[in-house]
C-alpha cells in the first residue's frame, strides 16, 4: 500500500460488522483501512504520518444510505450530484445510492455512465445508482437488466412508482434473478393510492383530505411476496411504514425468502399529526402513518425485521412545496439529518448505539453486495467521526443541500457529524464552534 | 422391421411414440433423403389421394415442405389458408373440420395457433391428421428432421449432449424435441433467461441453464430457437441487443462447446438476436440447410406411414 497515512488516534471505535466498540485508534493508507485497535500508535510509524486526535469521539464506518434522490441530470436547480455530495459528506454518508428517476431516468447504461463521470469529478461520497426496472419507469416493458448489472448499478427500481402490474413484477423479477439483481420495491398498492396523500383516518378526515388506506402498502408486499416465492429473485421493500407489512416481511424472513426492507427516519420520528395545518414538508409517499405504525417501526428495526435505515432524500424546491397540499410534490431531505435522527432510537432506548449503526452501515452495504460499512484492515477507508451525545437544534436554512423541505427545522437533536472521511481523504470537517 | 408396425392413425406429436416408431421413421427417411437427391423423384405411392395442407396460422417454409413431400409421392395436394378465410368468417374449429372432412381428403395437415387445436380436429374427421405445429405444444415432424439431421452426422442421438437454446416458453420445437431427444436416449439441456422458459420444465427431463457459458460446456448440438418479434421489446426480454449479448449464439459462446459441436435452427432466424451470421452460415458447423432438406424426407416417411393406414403402403407382415 502507498499514499498519505494518516492516524485517527484515541476514539471509541465501532463497528457493527466484528462488533468493536473500544478505545482505539485507526491507520489509513492511502484509501484502505491499515491497521486497527488500541495498540498500534506506538513509536516506529515514522515522521511522514498525519495525526488527527479524536479525543473519545465515535469513529465508526461512514454511512452507507440507500436511497437518495440528487436530481442530476434533469432538476439540478433543485439538487445536484455536487450539493447532494457535500449533503452527503456533511451527515456522514460515505456511499450513497441514487433512485433512477432522473430526467432522462437511468434506464440506459449511457446514463450509468453519465453518473459515475459526475461522482468521480466531484469526488465526494462514493454514488451508486439504481436503474429503472422498467423502460421509462412505465411498468410495462423490461429494461436491459443485463447489460445495466454490467455497467455497475446495484439494483433495479422504479423509483418512488410501484412496480404495479403483477405480471410486469413477475418477469422483473425473473429475469432479475437470471443475473442475480436487486429489485427494490415502493410499496404501495397504486389502484389503491391515487393521489395518496395522506394515510386515511380521522386527520384526513377532519383536513378534507383523501386518504389512502395504510393496507395498500401490505397488499403489494404480500403479493410480491408470492412472486418472490415462485422466482427465487432478492426483493427489498423500500421504506416500509406500517405495521402490517412489516408483519408480512417478518413471516417471509421467517421462511427463508430472500426479502430485506428499509425504512427511513421520519416514518420512526414521526406521526400523521405532523401534517399539522397542512404542513407540505410533511407530505411524503409512502404518507405519514398512526402512531401504532410509527411503533411498529421502530420495534421493526429494533428486532431486526427492518434491516436498513434510508434517508430517503427527496430534494424539493420552494415551488414544489408552497402549493395546496394536495398539489404539492411529496418527500422530504435527508442526508444531513439521517445520523442525528437515528440515534433518537438510541437515546430513546430502543436499540443500542451499535444496533442503530449497523442499519444505517454494514447491514445496508450488504443488501447492495458493496465492500464497505466496516471498519477491517483491508476495507476502504471511509468512515465518520461524531459525539453522539452532542446536543444541537436542526437548522434547515444550514443544509448544503440546495432543497431545505424538511419538517425537522428547530428540532432538538443529538449527535453531529464531526469529520467524514472517504478513501482516507476528509471530505468534510465541521468547524469549531 | 419384420415385426415393426407403425400403430398410430395420426401423427400428433412425439409424445406417444416409441423409440422403435421414431427409428423406423428415420430410417424410412433416410431412403428418402437418396431419392430426393436422384433427377428422377417422383412415386406413385399416393396417386389418387388428397392431402390438404390446412393452415390456420402462417407459414411458408412448413408448408412448402410438406407440398413438395405430398407431390413426390404423387398426393393431389391443396393448400388452404385458414387464416384469412373461414377464422375471420367467425366459423368454429369443428365446423371448419366437418366441411373439410366432407371432401373426403386422406390426409390433412394442419397447423393451428392454439395448442390441442390438432387434436381435437383429428377427433371429427375420418382421415389421417398430422400436426404440423399447434400452439406452444408440438411439432413432431420438425422433431423427427432434426432428429435425422443430428444421425445423418454424428451417427447416433443415443448419448450425445444437447443444448436447446432461447425462446423455450412458446416453442412447440422444443417440446418436441425434449420428448424425442430423451426417448432415444440423448442428454438434454435448455438454456434460457427464466423470462422465457416454462415452469417445472425441469420436470421434462432436462438440465436447467441461465447462462450460456455453463449451458455450452461440453455440448455436441447447440440447437437454437426463434424469439418472436412481439417477444423481443421489454415484456420477456428488454431488447434484441440485449438478447444477442447474453443468449444469442457466437463463436465466443460457441468456444465452450465441443470442438465438432455442430449449430441448428428450425428457421427462420433473426439473426443478430438469437444467431450471430457468422455462426448461422459457418458451413462446417451450421446444419441449417441441412435441417431444411431432411424436411421434406422426413415427411415423405411421415405420408408413407399415413398412406400404409389406408392401405397405399407396402402389406405389413
Amino acid at each position: 500500500m502507498s499514499g498519505l497515512r494518516r492516524l485517527f488516534r484515541g476514539a471509541r471505535l465501532i463497528d457493527p460488522d466484528s462488533g468493536r466498540d473500544a478505545i482505539g485508534d485507526v491507520i489509513t493508507v492511502g484509501d484502505r483501512i491499515a491497521a486497527i485497535g488500541a495498540d498500534i500508535s506506538g513509536d516506529g510509524l515514522g515522521a511522514d504520518i498525519e495525526i488527527i486526535d479524536l479525543e473519545g469521539l465515535c469513529l465508526a464506518p461512514g454511512l452507507v444510505d440507500m436511497r437518495v434522490q440528487l436530481r442530476e441530470p434533469g432538476a439540478e436547480h433543485i439538487e445536484s450530484i455536487e450539493s447532494g455530495s457535500q449533503a452527503a459528506a456533511a451527515g456522514g454518508v460515505t456511499t450513497m445510492v441514487a433512485l433512477p428517476n432522473t430526467e432522462p431516468p437511468v434506464d440506459d447504461v449511457s446514463v450509468v455512465e453519465f453518473l459515475a463521470r459526475r461522482a468521480r469529478e466531484v469526488k465526494l461520497a462514493k454514488i451508486h445508482t439504481y436503474a429503472a426496472a422498467t423502460k421509462g419507469m412505465a411498468g410495462k416493458e423490461l429494461t436491459e437488466i443485463g447489460l445495466l448489472a454490467g455497467s455497475g448499478v446495484v439494483g433495479f427500481t422504479d423509483g418512488v412508482k410501484a412496480i404495479a402490474n403483477a405480471l410486469v413484477m413477475r418477469r422483473v423479477l425473473a429475469y432479475a434473478r437470471t443475473f442475480d439483481q436487486l429489485i427494490v420495491q415502493h410499496p404501495e398498492e397504486p389502484s389503491l393510492g391515487g393521489a395518496g396523500e395522506v394515510t386515511e383516518g380521522e386527520i384526513a378526515t377532519r383536513l378534507g383530505l383523501a386518504g389512502v388506506t395504510p393496507a395498500a402498502e401490505v397488499i403489494l408486499v404480500e403479493r410480491d411476496l408470492r412472486l418472490v416465492a415462485i422466482t427465487g429473485a432478492r426483493y427489498h421493500v423500500a421504506h416500509v411504514s406500517t405495521e402490517a407489512a412489516i408483519d408480512a416481511i417478518r413471516n417471509a424472513k421467517a421462511h427463508g425468502l430472500p426479502v430485506t426492507c428499509d425504512t427511513a427516519p421520519p416514518y420512526f420520528t414521526l406521526n400523521e399529526t405532523a401534517i399539522g395545518d397542512y404542513r407540505t414538508f410533511a407530505k411524503l409517499s409512502p404518507p405519514l402513518r398512526g402512531e401504532r405504525d410509527r411503533q411498529a417501526v421502530v420495534a421493526g428495526l429494533a428486532d431486526g425485521t427492518i434491516d436498513a435505515i434510508a434517508s430517503d432524500h427527496s430534494p424539493w424546491d420552494q415551488d414544489s412545496k408552497r402549493l395546496p397540499f394536495s398539489s404539492a410534490s411529496c418527500g422530504i431531505v435527508g442526508l444531513e439529518t439521517l445520523l442525528p435522527l437515528s440515534l433518537e432510537l438510541h437515546h430513546n432506548r430502543h436499540l443500542s448505539l451499535i444496533d442503530v449503526l449497523r442499519r444505517l452501515t454494514i447491514a445496508p452495504a450488504r443488501i447492495l453486495g458493496l465492500g464497505v460499512g466496516r471498519l477491517a484492515v483491508g476495507a476502504p477507508a471511509d468512515f465518520v467521526v461524531f459525539d453522539p451525545d452532542a446536543r444541537f437544534r436542526i437548522q434547515t436554512e444550514r443544509f448544503r443541500s440546495k432543497s431545505k423541505n424538511a419538517p425537522f427545522d428547530g428540532r432538538p437533536a443529538q449527535g453531529r457529524v464531526a469529520l467524514t472521511v472517504v478513501d482516507g481523504r476528509t471530505i468534510f470537517e465541521r468547524a469549531a464552534a | 422391421m419384420d415385426h415393426y408396425a407403425y400403430r398410430h392413425r395420426h401423427l400428433l406429436g412425439i409424445d406417444g411414440l416409441t423409440p422403435e416408431d421414431i427409428t423406423h421413421v428415420l430410417d424410412l427417411a433416410d431412403t428418402y433423403v437418396e431419392m430426393n437427391r436422384q433427377a428422377e423423384k417422383k412415386k406413385s405411392l399416393l396417386r389418387g389421394r388428397t392431402l390438404i395442407n390446412c393452415f390456420f396460422e402462417n407459414s411458408t417454409r412448413t408448408r412448402t415442405s410438406f407440398e413438395v413431400a405430398g407431390k413426390r409421392l404423387g398426393a393431389d395436394v391443396i393448400n388452404m389458408a385458414v387464416a384469412v378465410s373461414s377464422m375471420r368468417k367467425g366459423e368454429t374449429l369443428i365446423d371448419t373440420a366437418m366441411t373439410l372432412n366432407a371432401m373426403h381428403p386422406d390426409v390433412l395437415v394442419v397447423r393451428h395457433p392454439e395448442s390441442g387445436a390438432v387434436q381435437l380436429l383429428s377427433e371429427k374427421v375420418d382421415c389421417a391428421v398430422i400436426n404440423a405445429g399447434d400452439g406452444s405444444h408440438e411439432h413432431p415432424t420438425q422433431a423427427l428432421l432434426d432428429a435425422l439431421t443430428i444421425r445423418r452426422r454424428k451417427g447416433k442421438l443415443g448419448g450425445l449432449t444437447i443444448a436447446i437454446c432461447g425462446d423455450v416458453l412458446h416453442s412447440r420445437v422444443a417440446r418436441s424435441n425434449i420428448a424425442l431427444l430423451n426417448a432415444m436416449g440423448a442428454r438434454v439441456r435448455v438454456v434460457a433467461p427464466r423470462t422465457l422458459l416454462p415452469a417445472a420444465v425441469e420436470h421434462l427431463g432436462v438440465e436447467v441453464f441461465h447462462d450460456m457459458a455453463e449451458g455450452l460446456v461440453d455440448v455436441d448440438i447447440v440447437m437454437m430457437l426463434r424469439l418472436q418479434q412481439e417477444r423481443m421489446h421489454g415484456s420477456f426480454v428488454p431488447s434484441t441487443r440485449e438478447y444477442f449479448h447474453f443468449f444469442g449464439l457466437d463463436y465466443d459462446k460457441l468456444k465452450v462447446a465441443k470442438p465438432d459441436a455442430l449449430i441448428m435452427h428450425p428457421g427462420p432466424m433473426n439473426r443478430g438476436v438469437e444467431i450471430g451470421s457468422e455462426v448461422a452460415d459457418d458451413i462446417d458447423r451450421s446444419l441449417i440447410r441441412q435441417q431444411v432438406e431432411m424436411g421434406v424426407a422426413v415427411r415423405m416417411a411421415c405420408l408413407e406411414l399415413m398412406a400404409r393406414d389406408f392401405g397405399n403402403g407396402p402389406a405389413i407382415k
